[in-house]
């Protein structure tokens, strides 16, 4: 069937036609337009993508059954996906989810019920992703009984201390450009600054990457800038948080567009891009609604596009919807989703500096990372070292999520202690705290007597913890830890691109164990060991090389956890 | 629990398939094959087959397979069992009595391009020394006769003039009226290569909508047989645009300045209108190939099947002459050569004007060095080529033929025309591994062994000289042809009173091949022992310590100077009328092989299982068909009736047929009009009509098309 | 490419051209480094892990398959947590996959002393049996995914594309589009796929049938098909 004889798919050649000459890069934005008209990606569809974009049929076919946003068959009119990860999970979304499958999912009531990784709404735990036939999706926190009823997204909980990434958050009104006013650091940039100049700011003020890997951001700007200057280069935002307990950047995305533009804005200036890409997770619709309309604002007002504020200096941006993969956080798989591909990690080196976005050098941030930059550039590298410390500069935010009284995402000075943010920053902890998982899923957990530790980058390495992306999540003594773990475990085996066997194989048998934790068999605790850490010793990438971090720092500190050999313990 | 096979042996040898010759080993458990896998080390293939060698030697051990010689007991196709004396005897006693009553010449025979260099080297001698003639000739004219021909004008040899090897670093390269993803399947995975991993631009110059187009940086969509008007506009370009290369002009070639001067008309527009073949496609490939830094040509059938096949493999000859993309890695003129040992075929002595490596028959210093080591006098008049034979053979000039492994009733051009004349023959004998069309005419057929069952050497399409070796034990008293060759050859010698000093005793194929390199300066340097230590090696190969010449032309053309070859434009093919008002143009599918003789013996037939006929989306709307009706195919020789494919892949107002199914034989249809000077007939162009009728009754008529093995529209993927 | 290195591979000095992988390194002076995604006719992927080796001052263990040799690297081919890598990916995936078809990884589980009952009650990796063509089968119950047949299926080697992988995770799986039979997939039957699999999983119907025990006439019937399955089963 060619092209134009889809008579039975009307809407398709319109979608098509509008990609008519793209390659494959087009092919998640040509996936979601099609499911957004079909419901689902049905055969034909793919047969039509296929010749429109020239990319193998099975390719499509092994992208759409990589991301779990896509569907190859039918579904409800609505689809429910509920998060029932670590929040969600002890604000009680396993039986909200078993709920919901026994009332909802019947033959006269055409709606999906699916479970969820974290969704990073887990400050309104338990969360809930809407998708509606015809409709933007919608993520929202899940009462049972307005799920039917037309939810809106509730606001970001942002206290700022002093409030410089978060400045303006607290009401909840959109920014427009009226309210952020100029790009001044761009402008700063473009009128008195070279490109070196540019980075060596960024470079003075010891900014590092807030996406979890720690990188100094001033020395990745640093190589993508010294390539020969005959050589494309990209600048990629990487909005895909994924992390679980983590939600900064959703806040970030939906609240301070402008200031994220600008961010990406300069560091093009300072590398040499001419274009660049943000790609937003698929379950943040706000976030990306909102920074769609930032950027079309923008490029009426001259801050992207061609001749920016008159001077040669181009921008062009291209806005990317993730359609469901963890693992496309990963910078090198994030290029393959932009790429139009399977969201498989890359080796290692080449680093992306040098062969990242189609085999060119690229500079891939994280949304707060590049947030940070405007006042970097505006006020001087100084300014931004007057918070933190020597090697933990400016303010960063951490997502606080779990038995606290207040979740929510805060600026802190690093340097403030883990106490100080649970204690005063959150209200406290509801009942006995039990532990704390720093860093996310693929974190460590803290024990009470752990928490005085300063939230520096080298406070935190100094007892085997990780800032990581800043989550934070907090556990009374209500909590079984074994549960805990057993969420940890099924959440990597649901994310596990599959590429590398450590973490294919380990994640699949971690979770199998885990699961098994309350009747555990002799030498379980040893197999956890040994899987823990073949991934961490031997996987591909940061997702299969951290996926045991959690688990084995849970077996090591609450040692009666999962004993060697249990009392009454099984014989395999 | 099952356990896993483990072999009993594993052979390495060179696939029987195309002219690629590809190495594959085959593992084998209680007499058969059973997976066939490819050394990934080794030239040409590299680890890669394709189907045909991979899962398509299951022929081998097929129950149909002749076991015992047969004599023809009545009326044509009624045979009875024989014993190897009688039938020996009995050709033997046959032949010499034609030759005794009406003189060599009144026999003519088939070489094979399926038998290995021994079998055909041992078979022209037989031929030549004792029946005494010429008449030696085999498919090659069938296929290339219009690229050798031209290839020998204008170079002074026809032979693919660059390596396999070369292909995955080409810079620029066209590839013309070849589908080589399915006739050379292992060349087009380098050919693809080339262009998706290495930035290769790709021109591909053809009516079909072929998979490479899918890989091609501009594609010229001619109308079928104006090949000619491109080529010469595209030359036409080169020189007004001044991009020839005047100092290889100057130095390697010769006739320049009258070919410019004949150039005059073919202008870019001139070719449009002839070809419709937009003139701006046409500057652009001409621009592309003349400023590459390296550029090659490969061309297939669709070039050389033609009644103009030779002009077509001039005008390519005289694109590469004029930029100097010839004579260095990476360039060159290379016609793919279609069958296993087709070159070898030609280089062993298959051909009616030639000895080995194209010493001329006609020469009386290269007679007398055949005369001295065969000892017996031979004829110096070039024989009869294929084309000729049949018609010879209607006139009673012929009145014998002797048949090794070809299947004429099948190849040849208007079939009802060569069957005739095949039955005019007084005797006919074939040597063939199954009964096929051309044997069930015969008088007396003798099993031979296949490719698995005998030692001995093919030589691919890039001139690599391989071994091949024996896995399988022979099928019941099959026989390898050799040695069948040289016991008739020893009869008739004694009947015939001929007593050649270096006769037919031969203990090996390894001993017929020495004395081929004695009688051969360019193999003298390729031995079995060389062939062992080195996989293969490419011939001209003069000397031991020679390494062999992957890509020749280096220093100088074998005639000297290439010479540029004037062209007019013109053709003699059969066009389309109001009567019959559609172009057929016939060629293979990749799962079928050439007559059908092996794939039709084969699970290969299981995947494509009959013949289709490939027709465009608007003519199927004419005549009111779907993919899956059956339509009749009409030409002023005969008809076929077989089902549609329809597709984009032909242009409109052109059908292709495979030629693979005797259900509906596409020679048929084909007209056996023939190239002056190559004489290779016009099988590319025939003016056939078409129409819808009813479902046959044929097994598998039944079953929808969609559910017959892999067919499918061709041009569905992309790739 | 004139450049050398020189590097110390389990007490030894070797010096090779720049550029060499550690795999190759370790190769050419004589240390067995075990390998199963690797394939000289393929794109490395540095997938299976089950070749990484100990680089001194390395956090983590370096695949050598794609790991270039540096100058001064002090390489470790069978330390201790080589070993205990190597043993329980082993056993990680011999509690996934059917190996009775796959001598070279028994082997190389023997060598590790890797335990196939380490992970009791594990979930194995289960396919039917694909019997879709007259040429092969596909039993991807023995499948490791080391991806060779999907590369070979295209950009290194045949460019056809008939083959992707689906799913993710554990769950991932070599697959057509749509789970189409291979006769209605782009598929050319070319069998590089069959020639890199690296277990049971690809093989040629004649080969399957005779472990089947098959007869010649039954190896013929059973590879005929003139209909593809999906119809049969509608009638």
């Amino acid at each position: 069937m060619s092209v134009n004889e889809s008579n039975n798919l009307p809407e398709l050649g319109g979608i098509l036609g509008r990609y008519a000459g793209r390659t494959r890069e087009a092919l998640l934005p040509l996936l979601w337009d099609i499911q957004a008209s079909q419901g689902y990606i049905s055969p034909e569809a793919v047969h039509a993508v296929s010749k429109t974009l020239r990319v193998p049929e099975a390719d499509i076919y092994g992208v759409i059954g990589f991301y779990t946003l896509f569907h190859e068959q039918p579904t409800g009119e609505t689809l429910l996906r509920i998060c029932t990860d670590q929040a969600c999970g002890l604000a009680g979304a396993d039986s909200l989810l078993a709920d919901l499958r026994d009332r909802l999912s019947s033959a006269e009531n055409p709606c999906t019920v699916e479970h969820s990784a974290c969704l990073g709404l887990c400050e309104h735990a338990p969360a809930v992703l809407i998708s509606r036939r015809g409709k933007e999706d919608v993520l929202a926190a899940a009462g049972i009984d307005d799920l039917l009823g037309d939810p809106h997204p509730r606001r970001a909980v942002a206290v700022g201390y002093p409030a410089v990434l978060v400045a303006g958050v607290e009401d909840g009104e959109e920014e427009t450009l009226a309210r952020y006013g100029d790009y001044a650091g761009l402008r700063c940039a473009l009128e008195t600054m070279t490109p070196q100049n540019v980075v060596g700011e960024v470079k003075a003020s010891g900014l590092i990457g807030r996406g979890g890997a720690a990188f100094p951001t001033g020395a990745k700007w640093e190589g993508v800038w010294a390539n020969p200057p005959d050589l494309p280069r990209y600048v990629v935002g990487n909005a895909d948080e994924s992390e679980p307990g983590t939600f900064k950047d959703r806040v970030l995305l939906e609240d301070r567009p402008h200031l994220l533009l600008e961010g990406m804005a300069l560091c093009a200036y300072a590398v040499g891009a001419r274009q660049g890409y943000l790609y937003v997770r698929g379950e943040y619709p706000e976030a990306l609604r909102r920074v769609q309309a930032a950027a079309q604002e923008a490029l009426d007002a001259g801050f992207l596009g061609d001749d920016i504020l008159g001077s040669s200096f181009s921008f062009h941006l291209e806005i990317r919807r993730g359609a469901g993969a963890y693992i496309c956080g990963e910078e090198t798989a994030l290029f393959e989703a932009i790429e139009g591909k399977r969201g498989f990690p890359r080796i290692k080196p080449p680093f992306p500096t040098t062969r990242g976005l189609f085999g060119a050098p690229t500079v891939i941030n994280n949304v707060e990372t590049l947030c940070a930059v405007p006042g970097i550039i505006r006020h001087g590298a100084g300014w931004f070292r007057q918070w933190g410390t020597e090697r933990s500069t400016g303010t960063k935010l951490v997502s606080v999520s779990g038995h606290v009284e207040r979740p929510g995402v805060y600026e802190i000075v690093p340097g403030v202690t883990l106490r100080t943010v649970l204690q005063d920053y959150c209200g406290g902890v509801r009942g006995g705290l039990k532990a704390v998982l720093m860093g996310g899923a693929s974190g460590t957990f803290l024990t009470p007597e752990e928490i005085d530790v300063r939230l520096t980058f080298e406070d935190l390495r100094a007892i085997g913890a990780t800032f990581g992306s800043g989550a934070i999540i907090a556990y009374n003594d209500s909590v079984d830890l074994r549960v805990v773990l057993q969420r940890l475990g099924r959440f990597f085996q649901h994310e596990s691109c599959g590429k590398c066997f450590p973490c294919q194989l380990g994640t699949q048998r971690q979770m199998e164990i885990l699961a098994r934790a309350h009747t555990p068999l002799s030498g379980d605790r040893r197999r956890l060991t040994d899987i823990g850490l073949t991934m961490t010793e031997a996987s591909l990438c940061g997702l299969g090389q951290t996926a045991a971090s959690a688990v084995l720092s849970a077996l090591e500190k609450w040692s009666d956890l999962i004993p060697d050999m249990p009392k009454g313990g099984r014989q395999p | 629990m099952v356990s896993t096979l483990v072999p009993d042996r594993v052979v390495r040898t060179t696939c029987p398939y195309c002219g690629v010759g590809c190495q594959m080993d085959l593992h084998v458990r209680d007499n058969l094959i059973y997976r066939v896998t490819a050394p990934f080390e080794a030239a040409p293939n590299f680890g890669n087959l394709c189907v045909k060698g991979r899962f398509g030697t299951d022929f081998a051990t097929h129950p149909r397979r002749l076991k015992r010689p047969l004599i023809r007991s009545g009326a044509r196709g009624e045979f009875r069992e024989a014993s190897w004396e009688e039938a020996l005897t009995l050709v033997s006693e046959r032949l010499a009595d034609i030759v005794r009553r009406h003189g060599g010449d009144s026999i003519a025979s088939y070489a094979c391009a399926k038998a290995t260099n021994e079998d055909n080297y041992i078979f022209q001698k037989w031929v030549r020394a004792v029946i005494k003639t010429n008449n030696v000739d085999h498919c090659a004219r069938l296929c290339h006769a219009g690229s050798v021909t031209g290839l020998q004008l204008a170079l002074g040899s026809s032979a693919m003039s660059n390596s396999i090897r070369e292909m995955e670093y080409l810079d620029t390269f066209i590839v013309t009226g070849s589908n080589t993803t399915e006739t050379h399947p292992v060349i087009s995975l380098f050919l693809k290569r080339a262009v998706r991993q290495n930035g290769a631009r790709l021109i591909v110059i053809d009516p079909r909508q072929v998979e490479l187009t899918d890989f091609a940086t501009l594609w010229l969509r001619q109308k079928p047989g104006t090949d000619v008007a491109v080529f010469q506009a595209m030359a036409h370009v080169i020189v007004a645009e001044g991009l020839t290369d005047p100092d290889f002009i100057a130095r390697r070639t010769e006739g320049f300045e009258s070919y410019v001067e004949s150039l005059g008309a073919f202008t870019p527009e001139w070719a449009e209108a002839v070809s419709g073949v937009p003139a701006e496609h046409i500057r652009q490939a001409a621009r592309l190939y003349a400023t590459a830094g390296r550029a090659a040509i490969y061309w297939g059938m669709g070039i050389s099947q033609s009644t103009h096949g030779t002009d077509n493999a001039l005008s390519l000859a005289n694109l590469a002459l004029m930029t100097g993309h010839i004579g260095k890695p990476g360039t060159g003129l290379n016609p793919l050569r279609g069958q296993n040992n087709v070159q070898g075929c030609s280089d062993s002595g298959g051909l009616p004007n030639v000895y080995t490596a194209y010493q001329r028959v006609d020469d009386p210093a290269v007679r007398a060095v055949f005369e001295r080591r065969w000892g017996t006098p031979l004829s110096p008049d070039p024989g009869l080529t294929v084309t000729e034979m049949v018609d010879a053979a209607l006139t009673g000039k012929i009145r014998a033929m002797v048949v090794m492994g070809e299947n004429p009733l099948m190849s040849e051009p208007n079939l009802a025309h060569a069957q005739h004349a095949l039955d005019a023959l007084e005797f006919m004998v074939c040597i063939d591994i199954f009964m096929n069309e051309t044997g069930a005419r015969a008088d007396v057929i003798l099993p031979s062994a296949s490719f698995a069952e005998k030692e001995g050497t093919f030589t691919n399409s890039d001139r690599r000289v391989q071994r091949v070796r024996q896995a399988l034990p022979s099928v019941g008293e099959s026989r390898p042809d050799w040695q069948i060759v040289g016991d008739l050859a020893k009869r008739m010698t004694a009947l015939l009173g001929i007593d050649p000093d270096a006769g037919f005793d031969y203990a090996s194929p390894q001993d017929i091949w020495e004395e081929m390199r004695a009688v051969t300066p360019d193999f003298f340097g390729i031995t079995y022992e060389r062939l062992e230590r080195e996989g293969g090696v490419h011939w001209p190969c003069p000397s031991l310590d020679h390494p062999g010449t992957p890509y020749l032309f280096e220093d100088s053309f074998p005639r000297g100077k290439g010479r540029f070859w004037a062209l007019d434009y013109g053709t003699e093919s059969e066009q389309p009328d109001v009567e019959y008002p559609y172009h057929l143009t016939t060629g293979r599918v990749l799962f079928q092989w050439h007559g059908g003789t092996l794939t039709r013996h084969s699970n290969l037939d299981q995947a494509f299982p009959e013949p289709i006929l490939e027709m465009h989306p608007d003519d199927a709307r004419a005549l009111g068909v779907v993919s899956g009706d059956w339509a009749e195919t009409a030409s002023r020789r005969g008809s076929v009736v077989c089902r549609v494919m329809v597709t984009g892949r032909s242009p409109q107002g052109t059908v292709f047929l495979p030629f693979h199914f005797v259900e509906a034989a596409a020679n048929l249809l084909t007209l056996d009009k023939i190239d002056r000077r190559a004489k290779i007939p016009d099988f590319k162009m025939a003016a056939v009509r078409l129409r819808k009728v009813e479902a046959p009754q044929r097994e598998g008529a039944d079953i929808p098309l969609s559910e017959r093995g892999a067919i499918k529209e061709p041009t569905r993927y992309i790739h | 490419m004139n450049e050398t290195v020189t590097l110390i591979i389990d007490g030894e000095q070797v010096t090779v051209p720049e550029g060499t992988t550690l795999l190759e390194a370790a190769r050419a002076c004589g240390r067995d480094v075990p390998v199963i995604c690797y394939h000289e006719a393929t794109t490395s992927e540095g997938l299976c892990r089950i070749c990484v080796v100990d680089v001194q001052g390395s956090r983590r263990l370096q695949p050598a398959c794609v790991t270039p040799c540096q100058a001064g690297a002090q390489v470790e081919t069978r330390s201790e947590r080589v070993e205990r890598t190597r043993r329980t990916l082993l056993e990680m995936l011999g509690a996934a996959v059917d190996l009775t078809h796959a001598p070279d990884l028994q082997a190389m589980s023997a060598d590790y002393h890797a335990d196939p009952e380490r992970f009791p009650g594990a979930e194995r990796r289960e396919h039917p049996l694909h019997d879709d063509n007259p040429f092969y089968i596909r039993d991807y119950s023995q499948c490791v995914l080391c991806w060779r047949c999907v590369q070979v299926c295209g950009e290194d080697a045949q460019y056809t594309f008939a083959l992707t992988l689906t799913g993710r995770g554990y769950d991932t799986a070599v697959s057509t589009a749509f789970d189409i039979s291979m006769t209605e997939s782009p598929c050319v039957f070319c069998g590089q796929c069959v020639g890199v699999c690296p277990t049971g999983a690809l093989k040629p119907k004649i080969e399957y049938g005779l472990e089947q025990g098959w007869t010649p006439d039954m190896l013929r019937q059973n590879t005929r098909r003139r209909r593809s399955p999906k119809a049969a089963e509608e009638g």
